[in-house]
């Protein structure tokens, strides 16, 4: 028998203060290889503040973050990322100058540690690789469009392809459905699941829409004024009695937020 | 020695005035319409000579006629103000802010050339000021009661704006657009009636400035760039949009100036910016300065970066074959003239890689050129250096204080990024001023000329046109290659960089590093162009002429600044052999550009031809 395998994530005790606002106050949680979990919560909840401590944006007051076993706690992000965390961002966040393969391209050859690379057309590395991941995410035929006139869920599907860039172990996906149309968020969802079950990782996202956190996590944290209160699968959850008050039961959206 | 210290101390505050004056209208002016007033210091000028010219005519030995020319100069200034924004700038509120800051350059050109032909050369010497003209004893000094009278004015001028701010409805406006301007126009405010009014009482400040300045110092033609620079010192310590900022900050560098000039005469140009500078670093946002609200939506329209097409590069070589063939047919003076725009167009591209993949705007570009400059003359006047050694030299000298400068600009962002390297470049121009037993001061240093190869004229155009296909070449190569989209993602997104491990600031730093060489080697050019080299290579003016350049041709492109270099300096060097009021009509060209191509020369091609395209596509489709 080996040791226990840590889990791809673990928060110990995460806490974080804004002025006299605990926007999270002592959060414990982990994700496994494989599996998604959703972190749900009412608006301010603190679900934004524990994704930017998880990923180095904003230091915690308290607390640890380990990723495989090793301390990330306070890391810059993109010291994180060389550790193989990919990130979307809840409003999207790609090079609006660049094509939408550019922009995969960049996520890549900032992978394989070339950024630094003073000739050879940047457009030319890394094709292949850079055209696998659209087909993935279904953005194949939009590579050459510019990423500043794209439509927005197809902004969410570039960023899914460039947070895959660096063969992740854990995507941290803020709010990855926000803005699609109700079938996409559906779609974008199931394709997540598929590549995160298929590579292995740990995918942690919050979202607003029930009916994608419901048919697509593994487990569903819930936080409330910065406390995880419940904690388990979408049966469990929804059924927990403190959940419905302080969450479900002030009027549950559905295909909406 | 504690009387020699109080002395000092009150010349600080009583020069401190004046500059908090226009550093205060140059603030409230960037807090409500978000524009660098690049003006403010000719309008401050302007506020000068319309005093003595109004004082003289009413009676400058009657109080009346002393105070009311006073007065009437402040209220024309303002006037002036009115002008310059509803004639220029009410046009480009939409324009990038740059060429916002180009137009407003453009209005420092008219206004130096329009007070040339109104006030001739000569200094103007003022009278002094009734009531004012007995000394004061001041612990056994004698001090000018006109003094004590300046050092009143900051403090009571700053009292009125804060009841003005506090207890007007007009005050709280203003506080409010200075907070999120958005927010005031969402409100339904007028705001074309808010920014006229603020453009007005801004420059009536600036002219009031000015105006108390007369029984001081004389009037002359440089006070405007003179001020500017201090002025943004002023408005950047004190923090953008923060009255009460200016009035420290200016108090601050009107005493460092006082002491500066008692103990260490040689830099105290030098020491006003190195405390810019510190303060900064400690505090980006200057002292009392708070981070203003970011517009909302995408900050302007990002091109998609495209190498060349094919007639884009076939125009590229038959101009470059043009370039090779121009010395067998063209006159020696044009030789040189051809020279010099080779030269100047290294020098833009240069800048392009700050301004455009970097997205960083530098108002103190002239600084790496004009230490490329004096590194090649310094290395033949000192180490007795021939040429081609000088110019391995030249771009040392410029890429180590790229590395020294850059280290602290990239630390700040936008407005105050640019303008801390317009602190630097005058910390480059202010040591090679003052530092006379080294560079000669201002007059320079002569007898840099090239090796004997390189003497004759057309040998010397190839010289260069060789390295500036070179250089420019070198710089599209990094552009497209992986360390220029990684600049450029840096500046497109900071957090998506991050978030995929690009470490933005070294790669910022990096491209400051880059972009000093380049511009070091132009410069090292330019000083065996001319055979001397001067402070003013590194003067605030050569630095617009580097923006200029860039934004003229447009930073979309590559190729934009090269056009824009060979646009730009073709036409002033046409204009100042045509008339010896170039400068007005530069300025009014540069304005002209600016309100009908707010793009940029390049810029307005690839829109139209984006149209066009789009127009096509919508026929073919149909």
């Amino acid at each position: 028998m080996s040791a226990p395998v840590p889990p791809v994530l673990e928060a110990r005790d995460l806490a974080r203060s804004f002025g006299g606002v605990k926007a999270v106050d002592g959060a414990s949680f982990s994700v496994e290889a494989g599996k998604l979990v959703a972190l749900i919560g009412p608006n301010g909840a603190g679900k934004t503040t524990c994704f930017n401590m998880l990923n180095g944006q904003i230091k915690p007051d308290r607390g640890e973050v380990l990723l495989a076993g090793q301390p990330i706690t306070g890391l810059a992000p993109r010291k994180i990322w060389r550790l193989g965390v990919g990130r979307t961002f809840q409003i999207t966040a790609t090079f609006a100058s660049m094509t939408v393969r550019e922009n995969v391209q960049m996520a890549l050859i900032s992978h394989a540690g070339k950024s630094w690379r003073l000739f050879g057309r940047a457009d030319q590395r890394r094709l292949g690789p850079a055209d696998a991941l659209l087909a993935q995410v279904g953005m194949a035929e939009q590579a050459e469009h510019a990423c500043g006139v794209l439509a927005y869920g197809d902004l969410k599907r570039v960023e899914l392809a460039v947070a895959l860039a660096n063969e992740p172990k854990l995507l941290l996906m803020d709010e990855p459905t926000a803005g699609m149309a109700p079938q996409e968020r559906i779609a974008l969802m199931a394709l997540t699941a598929r590549i995160a079950r298929q590579r292995g990782i740990a995918v942690l996202f919050t979202e607003h829409d029930m009916d994608v956190v419901f048919a697509h996590a593994d487990r569903v944290l819930v936080l409330d004024r910065g406390r995880l209160i419940a904690s388990g699968t979408s049966a469990e959850v929804r059924s927990n009695p403190q959940v419905r008050a302080v969450y479900l039961g002030s009027g549950v959206t559905s295909g909406g937020h | 020695m504690l009387d020699l210290v109080l002395t000092q101390t009150l010349n600080g505050l009583a020069s401190a005035s004046s500059l908090f004056l226009v550093a205060c209208g140059l603030s409230i002016i960037f807090g409500v319409t978000r524009i660098v007033n690049f003006a403010h210091g000719s309008l401050y000028m302007l506020g000068g000579y319309l005093a003595f010219t109004l004082v003289t005519w009413l009676g400058p030995a009657d109080p009346l006629g002393f105070w009311g020319g006073v007065i009437l100069a402040v209220l024309l200034t303002g006037l002036a103000g009115v002008l310059i924004e509803a004639l220029i700038l009410r046009r480009i509120y939409q324009a990038p802010e740059l060429f916002q800051l180009l137009a407003t350059f453009g209005v420092v050109l008219m206004l130096q050339d329009i007070a040339l032909a109104t006030w001739g050369p000569e200094d103007k010497l003022g009278p002094r000021a009734p009531g004012f003209r007995s000394f004061v004893i001041l612990f056994d000094n004698r001090f000018p009661s006109y003094e004590l009278f300046l050092i009143a004015v900051g403090p009571v001028v700053l009292g009125l704006i804060w009841l003005l701010f506090h207890r007007t409805r007009w005050g709280v406006l203003i506080r409010a657009a200075t907070q999120d301007r958005e927010m005031v126009s969402a409100l339904g405010v007028n705001q074309r009636l808010l920014f006229t009014s603020v453009f007005a009482f801004g420059a009536a400040l600036a002219g009031l400035g000015g105006a108390l300045q007369l029984p001081r110092e004389a009037i002359n033609l440089h006070m405007d760039l003179s001020m500017i620079a201090e002025a943004f010192v002023v408005v950047v310590v004190g923090g953008l949009g923060s009255v009460t900022g200016a009035y420290l900050a200016a108090v601050l560098i009107g005493v460092l100036h006082a002491f500066g000039i008692l103990i260490l005469p040689k830099i105290t140009l030098v020491l006003v910016f190195l405390v810019m500078a510190a303060v900064l670093i400690v505090r980006p946002h200057g002292l009392l300065g708070k981070a203003a609200v970011e517009p909302r939506g995408h900050a302007g329209q990002l091109f998609l970066l495209r190498p060349a097409d094919g007639a884009a590069k076939a125009f590229g070589a038959v101009a470059l074959g043009l370039l090779v063939l121009a010395p067998l047919v063209v006159p020696d003076h044009v030789v040189l003239t051809l020279t010099d725009l080779v030269i100047f167009a290294v020098f833009a591209a240069s800048l392009h890689l700050l301004m455009g993949p970097g997205g960083i705007t530098s108002f103190g570009h002239a600084a790496y050129f004009g230490l490329g400059a004096y590194g090649a003359a310094l290395a033949v006047k000192w180490l007795g250096s021939p040429m081609e050694e000088a110019l391995m030299l030249a771009p040392l000298m410029a890429g180590i204080a790229g590395a020294i400068f850059g280290w602290f600009c990239v630390r700040l962002s936008g407005v105050y990024l640019a303008m801390l390297t317009l602190a630097f470049a005058q910390i480059a121009w202010a040591t090679a001023f003052q530092w006379v037993d080294l560079t000669g001061g201002d007059n320079g240093i002569l007898g840099v000329w090239p090796s004997a190869w390189a003497v004759p004229k057309m040998a010397f155009y190839y010289l260069a046109l060789a390295i500036a296909v070179l250089v420019i070449a070198a710089l599209r190569i990094i552009i497209f290659a992986p360390f220029g989209y990684a600049l450029r993602a840096g500046r497109d997104s900071p957090l998506r960089a991050e978030a995929i491990g690009l470490d933005v600031g070294r790669l910022q730093w990096a491209a400051f590093v880059i972009a000093a060489i380049a511009a070091g080697i132009a410069g090292g050019l330019f000083a065996f162009s001319k055979g001397s080299v001067f402070p003013t290579y590194m003067a605030i003016p050569r630095s617009v002429d580097a923006l200029l350049m860039v934004l003229l041709g447009g930073v979309q492109t590559v190729a934009g600044p090269v056009i824009g270099a060979f646009a730009y300096m073709g036409l002033n060097e046409q204009l100042m052999k045509l008339t010896a009021y170039w400068r007005f009509v530069l300025g009014l060209s540069i304005v002209l550009l600016v309100v009908l191509f707010p793009r940029g020369l390049v810029g307005t091609w690839l829109y139209w031809r984006a149209r066009r395209e789009s127009a096509a596509q919508a026929a073919a489709t149909a």
